[in-house]
């Protein structure tokens, strides 16, 4: 293996496949309750840096927004950024159900120079 | 319907969507590797897409251009990442300048396609598109919506009533 782009993106990676369910239990917990960095990483098995990380991509989002609290950040989630995010991925979701249907209606032409 | 599953996760700003087709999963691949195929669904009726290169192998350039009812002529790439014919493909889609150029301050996106033959003619694709940030999903969705305001209804009709031209691709 070489160690260098390949790896980072192997990272990178592993990165995002865990993203989807931490994240979204992330925004989840802080909608409720405000929660340190440190009280976030309890919640999981992953490091504490890699929570901190997933808590940074969420902040640059907008999705959690951090306040200060004596020598700790509380982490809070944004409601409106959400529901905005979700507004936007129904928009996206329109958009690839006409490119499917459209997919479907050449799908059912009669196929003639092609034998499975 | 051929819809059977979306997953929206907005924390990660992802988008899956599943698809089934009476089809072979070979034939669904076609609809990806012929450009005349892929420009037919695209793009939406107002914004026909025209495929220009269409280089399907890793690292290959995929370039198109749509054109709207104004004659505005939007375009667009792939970088292809990842092809494993026909099971699944995996690019990032940007647009580009008007000489098909990336342009760089755009958002992209990261589409991974998985193609499965669930049962012998049935066929699951699975899309699943990954935005880099909200302002980037805010922005395709604004040129997006452009696009697809004005689609008219009458486009399937119009998909039957064209002259069927089949084994485009051997």
């Amino acid at each position: 293996m070489v160690v260098g782009t390949m790896n980072e993106e192997q990272v990178d990676l592993l990165f995002h496949a865990m993203a989807d369910t931490t994240r979204r239990d992330i925004v989840n917990r802080t909608m409720t309750e405000d929660y340190s960095v440190s009280a976030l990483a309890r919640c999981y098995t992953m490091s504490f840096a890699a929570v901190q990380k997933h808590v940074a991509v969420l902040e640059r989002a907008g999705f959690v927004t951090k306040h200060p609290n004596g020598r700790e950040q509380l982490v809070r989630a944004n409601p409106g950024t959400v529901r905005t995010a979700h507004g936007l991925l129904e928009e996206l979701e329109e958009l690839w159900r006409d490119r499917i249907d459209r997919m479907g209606e050449i799908l059912a032409e009669p196929e003639t120079g092609e034998a499975e | 319907m051929t819809v059977t599953n979306v997953h929206k996760d907005a924390e990660s700003l992802t988008l899956t969507i599943t698809a089934e087709f009476e089809a072979s999963a070979s034939r669904v691949w076609q609809l990806w590797e012929d450009p005349r195929q892929l420009e037919r669904w695209w793009g939406p009726p107002t914004y026909p897409a025209t495929f220009v290169d269409h280089d399907l192998t890793p690292g290959g350039d995929v370039t198109y251009y749509m054109t709207g009812p104004e004659g505005d002529q939007p375009r667009g790439w792939w970088r292809v990442v990842k092809v494993d014919k026909p099971h699944s493909l995996e690019f990032e889609d940007g647009f580009a300048d008007k000489d098909g150029k990336p342009i760089d301050d755009m958002p992209t996106i990261k589409i991974s396609v998985s193609i499965d033959e669930v049962d012998s003619g049935r066929t699951r694709m699975v899309i699943e598109d990954r935005f880099t940030s909200l302002e980037a999903m805010e922005q395709l969705v604004e040129m997006g919506m452009e696009e697809g305001m004005t689609l008219a209804l009458g486009q399937i009709d119009e998909l039957l009533a064209e002259d069927v031209r089949p084994g485009l691709s051997a």
